[in-house]
């Protein structure tokens, strides 16, 4: 516990969080217990049971869920481990989700938030501990009432039963059960007893997602509420000059043109006479440094760096001198471009700021970070600014933003305006907005031995990082290395004797964050396409290979050896096809990929994606495998499509006709194999991600020769 | 003022006609059901369907929505078509993050209204116009076969 506790404090010192706000137990009526938050050890924190959870007289159980549902299922996977312990009727849950505050915070970082796959994993006993706390009070609360012994009576479906046959249902004990105080010893059940654990479930939010009722932040309407689109810089940095808004002023429905930090907003009745409005300004803008910058000019930069020493991030051996005496060796550049997350809903935010107290509406990854901020610019204390989380129409990392910029600017918005405000973003602006998965150039030498296998390994990694200057960066980088930006890269799990990995991190105007899988998203690539060139250096078969590599890590070949079987790893395809492969782990859990290509028409084709993956115990299987069904879709939209350019400073894509997903006519088959495990649960949401862009470079490979390094692979015309 | 039906009901709006019909339906009448993805055509998550065909609301002006029948998302279970592709869904748990799902129902119940039995191609040309970030294309799939099926079991789309 000690190590965390120090980053811990390491992190509310960074984060210029006020540790008293977050140490001080967070009182609800009608419960005794008081939550001891942050700095205690995980396994002493009492939860108050009724900040989660609230039965109703007609046994409705409503369960208040901290993480933000952005499609990973958080919402029906930690309302499962609640109601394992809890044992109320599943079909009466229901979910809403938690206002913020500091009994909701993450269990690891000290603050509310939704992110790193890591939901489940730190919520695995909490909140089953949660369930346990409230269906022992209600056991206590019924055995009180017949005045009888505890262990007399039996908890299930939502009813407490005596032995003697009397029943008491939960809706009839909730009343009850709020005067006792919380139990302090809570044991949790043998997992070989879970009842929901380890079942596919039904998602808790799918009903309301046929029928148009799920409400978006998009969706919020206040009374007397006006939209507001806010004309942004053509450049990273930009500011104002002047404005002229004449015209925008004379379309019917606007109310107010003014300039914030960020760019002019147009407040208007509706988005169409704000967006109306927005495209008769005429703004000129002082773009600053930023007017410079260009991929090419990048490339050329990011490129030279890689040719240099870094700082290193991970050494053992003498890779320098081991790679002049390897018997063969293999060096490679590779390069991928800054990506958008560019999430369905497009960002927005809805904020009703009164003279002493903040309501925000949004769909937040970050509701600490972002009730932080939105305080300091209206001068509020933070207790009065209360954030509802709405649905997320996706996040992938942008909705988790350091520096709260949609929900900042919307707080500007508001303060000048005086009324309830939505702030909405267009998808130009989603797409010229910044907060960019970074570009990254890397470079790789490696050589092999007589026997084939590996005996230097010389990685260089150029690419902006993603936490300096944030309040991450004490939390994450150390001696000037970000770990997002090594990560998968530094800590290889195949056994090279001489290895060196080294970062720069160049600075600039482009504003970066993690997108889903964050730093894997490079890493997998180079990594697993440099293993696989190797492979057939040595001339052994990629899977094989790998295999003899990762004798130190059964999970690693565990999965590998999984999906290559599952895959038909080795039969005989039809002719103009090929099979990839790669395996990765992040976010603590394993998934190897198998994919099955073409060539069509100069490009390549994806059938099929067979994955494994290893999580640990699995909560909701079918959970998980919608989060890899998905986790392929959006690498594989990078893979082939995705790219950010920059040219004079300015994003060259602008909407999905040039910055284009993966449609319906390109989805592979994707079949997902889960290695059983009781090991504690790992990540999922973004774990899926990063093998896949190497399984199909490397299949492209197997059936052309050719080798695939820059994404997206759009560009490289292959026959 | 312009009439046009919307659900079933006649209804009046007062706005610019060239307004979008997306935002006559979400900003005048607060039906929210109908989601806004790109404003230009690409992403379908604006689907309605005007007169029985799908639509994307997003460049389609209410000028040309007037004396028309406009069905969206919230009516769309009152169908037979739009009832079974909803427990269809349900059944293949289709939705991550639900935003584009509008979209998808839609295109996926003008579709079986036109052609009751879409073949796997069919189905694909049909939905390539919605796109989802989250992935659930093979749910989609799986979700318009089957309630192409029970449609079938169940008697004419």
């Amino acid at each position: 516990m000690s190590e965390i506790n120090v980053s811990r404090r390491g992190f509310l010192k960074a984060a210029g969080v006020s540790a008293a706000g977050l140490v001080i137990g967070f009182y609800l009526p009608g419960v005794r217990g008081r939550a001891i938050a942050a700095e205690a050890p995980a396994q002493q924190i009492q939860y108050p049971p009724n900040a989660f959870i609230r039965i109703a007289p007609n046994n409705t159980v409503t369960l208040l869920i901290n993480k933000s549902e952005m499609g990973q299922g958080v919402y029906t996977s930690l309302a499962m481990l609640i109601n394992e312990e809890l044992e109320a009727d599943w079909s009466k849950v229901k979910v809403e989700s938690a206002p913020v505050a500091p009994v909701y915070n993450h269990t690891v970082f000290p603050i509310q938030l939704t992110g790193g796959s890591t939901s489940v994993a730190s919520s695995w006993e909490q909140m089953r501990r949660i369930g346990a706390t409230a269906r022992i009070m209600l056991v206590q609360a019924a055995a009180r009432q017949w005045q009888v012994p505890v262990d007399e009576c039996h908890a299930e479906n939502g009813v407490v039963t005596h032995k003697s046959g009397k029943k008491l249902s939960y809706g009839e004990l909730a009343d009850a059960a709020n005067q006792l105080v919380p139990p302090t010893v809570v044991p949790l059940k043998d997992p070989k007893d879970f009842k929901l654990i380890g079942k596919s479930t039904k998602r808790l939010d799918s009903p309301e997602k046929v029928n148009g009722k799920a409400q978006f932040g998009l969706d919020v309407y206040l009374p007397n509420m006006l939209t507001v689109v806010v004309a942004r810089g053509p450049v990273f940095g930009g500011k104002v000059k002047r404005f002229n808004a004449d015209e925008a002023r004379k379309v019917p429905g606007v109310k107010a043109v003014f300039q914030v930090p960020t760019g002019v907003a147009v407040a208007a009745t509706g988005f169409w006479p704000a967006k109306t409005a927005r495209d008769l300004l005429e703004v000129e803008w002082d773009e600053g440094p930023g007017g410079q910058l260009s991929t090419a000019g990048l490339m050329t930069e990011y490129t030279d760096l890689a040719k240099q020493p870094g700082k290193v991030a991970n050494k053992h051996g003498d890779a320098v001198s081991a790679l002049k005496e390897a018997g063969k060796t293999v060096s490679a550049s590779y390069a991928v471009p800054y990506l958008a997350h560019a999430p369905m809903e497009p960002l927005n935010c809805v904020v009703d700021l009164r003279k002493d107290s903040c309501e925000i509406w949004t769909g937040t990854q970050f509701q600490t970070v972002d009730r932080e901020a939105a305080a300091k610019i209206v001068g509020l204390k933070s207790e009065q600014v209360q954030i509802h989380t709405t649905f997320l129409g996706g996040g992938f990392g942008r909705r988790a933003n350091p520096v709260s910029d949609f929900v900042g600017e919307a707080m500007h918005v508001a303060k000048h305006l005086k009324q309830p405000v939505k702030v909405m973003w267009t998808r130009e602006d989603d797409i010229h907005g910044g907060f960019y998965r970074p570009m990254w150039v890397d470079s790789i030498e490696a050589g092999i031995g007589a026997d084939g296998k590996p005996v230097a390994w010389r990685h260089t990694i150029v690419g902006q990082s993603i936490t300096t200057g944030t309040p991450f960066e004490g939390f994450m980088v150390k001696d000037g290395i970000d770990a997002t930006s090594v990560e998968g890269a530094a800590d290889l799990p195949y056994t090279i004797p001489n290895l060196q990995v080294d970062l720069h991190s160049p600075r600039h105007e482009v504003p970066v964050l993690w997108w889903r899988s964050v730093g894997h998203s490079h890493t997998a690539f180079v990594v697993e396409t440099m293993m696989d060139e190797m492979a057939h250096l040595a001339g052994q078969d990629p899977v094989a290979y790998r295999l003899d590599l990762l004798e130190g890590s059964p999970r690693h070949q565990g999965v590998l050896r999984l999906a290559a079987e599952k895959a038909g790893w080795g039969k005989p395809l039809p002719a103009g096809r090929a099979y990839g492969v790669a395996v990765h782990k992040s976010f603590e859990s394993y998934v190897a990929e198998v994919a099955e290509v073409s060539i069509d028409d100069g490009k390549v084709r994806v059938h099929r994606v067979v994955c494994a993956v290893d999580c640990g115990r699995v909560v909701n299987p079918d959970g998980v495998r919608q989060q890899l069904e998905s986790a392929v879709v959006y690498g594989l939209s990078a893979a082939l499509h995705g790219e950010i350019t920059l040219d004079k400073g300015r994003v060259q894509q602008s909407n999905f006709h040039n910055y284009p997903p993966l449609r319906y006519t390109e989805m592979p088959t994707v079949e997902v194999h889960i290695v059983p495990s009781e090991a504690a649960p790992t990540g999922i949401g973004e774990p899926g991600t990063p093998p896949v862009a190497p399984a199909v470079a490397n299949a492209v490979f197997a059936l052309t020769g050719k080798r695939l390094r820059s994404m997206p692979f759009d560009k490289t015309t292959l026959a | 003022m312009i009439s046009l039906t919307i659900n079933g009901k006649s209804t009046k709006v007062d706005a610019d006609p060239n307004t979008p019909l997306l935002w006559v339906l979400r900003d005048h009448l607060q039906l929210t059901g109908t989601k806004f993805g790109c404003g230009m055509a690409q992403c379908g998550a604006c689907t309605i369907h005007l007169d029985g065909e799908a639509i994307r609301s997003c460049v389609t002006p209410l000028s040309a929505a007037a004396g028309k029948q406009v069905t969206t998302i919230e009516a769309i279970g009152e169908t037979q078509a739009g009832k079974a592709l909803q427990a269809a869904w349900l059944d293949a748990d289709v939705p991550q993050c639900g935003y584009c799902q509008s979209g998808q129902i839609m295109s996926a119940a003008a579709l079986i209204k036109q052609n009751p039995q879409p073949s796997d191609d069919q189905i694909a040309t049909a939905m390539n116009g919605n796109i989802c970030r989250c992935g659930t294309y093979g749910r989609i799939h799986s979700a318009i076969k089957q309630a192409a099926e029970d449609l079938k079991k169940g008697g004419a789309a």
